[in-house]
């Protein structure tokens, strides 16, 4: 896993390997609030399989991908609730 | 994408350990043959991203053998209807698959259970198998301090996994007694290759505090988890961590053999001797069969696959191994039953359902999961139920047993495609 890819994640420059899935990304960048809850409360991933949600993100504009089911692609534009 | 329809002999429904064995079989059978699944990439949860790690060569084998196989591999494709018969939908970020089959294998696999407590919805809790199957995806583990909890043999398995990418594994907190865990290890005497895999584990978690009858209390920080409560039933303490690995064993992924109409007994899918449901020309193996194992989930794979693939001598072959791996089953059943305490984890602020964010409080006023989801709202939200469900079931006794397509959040196209075949069919 040499080869390196380059996301944007609110708007901020994230470097990971190939292969890296967005949620891994967001962690390595720092941020472990991906988004708020009904009523307000930052969740982070809880299942890191694809079936709790908890770790959706907005992804070229899309709502509500599941961050640790996708891979980063070059160019991929990630927004949290932040 | 194409939205033509593709039409298979035999389709099989999850790519890990039990779809593989299930696609590899009905493919070399000669079988058109075709196995989707949601992840980017097949192998399942148990041989997700499994590079060095205690299941590669397994791993490695069973994905060449896929490859070699001939079947069809459709990865990061979620099942979420089944509009007409021998026809299933999948979503996928380029669109919708539409799947035609004549034979269909069900291999959804298992999830982990997760339970309400005080701070499991802050960031940084995370199921030990999830936050495993991350860490090997690029999630930065390195240096990070970790309490592991809940309960099952997972616990170990993702303990020594995070712990070889580099994380502090501060303890290891099962819920069961030593007496039952002591029972299960010793039964493995009768299962070499776990027992093999078990004493791998002990190694490679040399160091490492493993308590039994241990469960946590609740889990504090403002924005991300940095410190959990832990009781034993008699004094309590607290754990700095990074992370809280934190899941009661597995669940069945039975939403889709639910949407099947395949009868479910006892909480799995009720299958004949062949894997077969209660559903013609559909089979089930693995996990949603009972919790048994990748092991076991292969060996199941492989039955139902060859009997998709009207092979059922060969099939019959393997009912001898099985039988011991249901052996294993059973074991791994008694000695992980969740205590009653567990129930008292939560309490009338804990919130239960996480998508809707409605406490417990407000689901004691409820008599069933029907009038909780009307009143509350409670696994109404993003995730189904699939997380709240387990907590309701085991709370209050509550069964899930509704389901409608689509069976996962979709695209609104994907959706009017779904609607629009249902009018013309």
């Amino acid at each position: 896993m040499a080869e390196v890819v380059t996301i944007s994640v609110n708007e901020r420059p994230v470097s990971v390997p190939a292969g890296t899935v967005v949620a891994a990304a967001l962690a390595w960048a720092g941020i472990g609030r991906f988004h708020r809850s009904v009523h307000g409360e930052w969740r982070g991933p809880l299942c890191g399989m694809g079936v709790c949600f908890e770790c959706r993100v907005t992804i070229n504009g899309q709502a509500h991908r599941r961050s640790c089911l996708t891979v980063c692609e070059p160019g991929m534009e990630v927004r949290t609730d932040e | 994408m194409s939205s033509r329809r593709q039409g298979f002999a035999v389709l099989v429904v999850g790519a890990g350990p039990a779809g593989i064995a299930a696609a590899c079989a009905a493919a070399e059978a000669g079988q058109e043959t075709a196995v989707l699944d949601s992840s980017p990439w097949p192998g399942g949860q148990i041989w997700r991203g499994e590079e060095g790690g205690a299941g590669e060569r397994d791993a490695r084998c069973w994905m060449g053998r896929l490859k070699s196989s001939g079947a069809r591999v459709f990865c990061g494709a979620t099942a979420f209807a089944a509009p007409g018969p021998n026809r299933l939908l999948a979503e996928t970020p380029a669109g919708v698959l539409d799947l035609g089959w004549r034979r269909l294998v069900i291999a959804t696999g298992a999830r982990e259970l997760f339970l309400p407590f005080p701070g499991w919805t802050l960031p940084g809790v995370i199921g030990p198998g999830g936050l495993h199957a991350m860490a090997k995806e690029g999630w930065p583990v390195s240096g990070k301090r970790v309490v592991v909890a809940g309960s099952g043999p997972l616990l170990l398995a993702a303990a020594a996994g995070l712990k070889r990418l580099g994380a502090r594994v501060a303890l290891i907190a099962e819920q069961s007694p030593w007496r039952k865990v002591l029972r299960f290890g010793r039964g493995l005497l009768r299962h070499p290759r776990k027992l093999a895999q078990g004493l791998g584990l002990k190694a490679r978690l040399l160091g490492v505090p493993y308590r039994c009858s241990c469960w946590p209390v609740r889990a504090e920080g403002a924005d991300s988890v940095r410190r959990v409560a832990l009781t034993n039933g008699r004094r309590s303490w607290t754990e700095g961590c990074d992370y809280l690995a934190c899941a009661f064993h597995l669940e069945p992924n039975l939403e889709f053999p639910r949407l099947l109409g395949c009868a479910i007994e006892a909480g799995f899918v009720r299958v004949g001797q062949f894997q077969e449901t209660t559903v013609e020309n559909v089979w089930c193996a693995g996990e949603p069969t009972g919790i048994g194992g990748a092991d076991c989930a292969v060996v199941e794979g492989a039955i139902a696959g060859l009997a998709a693939a009207g092979l059922r001598e060969r099939a019959r072959a393997l009912f001898r191994a099985r039988a011991s791996w249901h052996d294993f089953r059973a074991a791994l059943r008694d000695a992980f039953e969740l205590r009653a305490e567990l129930r008292q984890m939560s309490t009338a602020d804990t919130l239960v359902c996480r998508c809707e964010d409605v406490p417990r409080r407000e689901l004691e006023a409820c008599e069933s999961w029907t009038e909780a989801k009307l009143r509350t709202r409670c696994g109404m939200g993003a995730c189904q139920g699939r997380v709240c469900g387990a907590g309701a079931r085991f709370l209050f006794g509550w069964e899930n047993e509704s389901i409608r397509p689509p069976l996962f959040p979709v695209n609104l196209a994907s959706l009017a495609r779904e609607a629009g075949d249902c009018k013309t069919a």
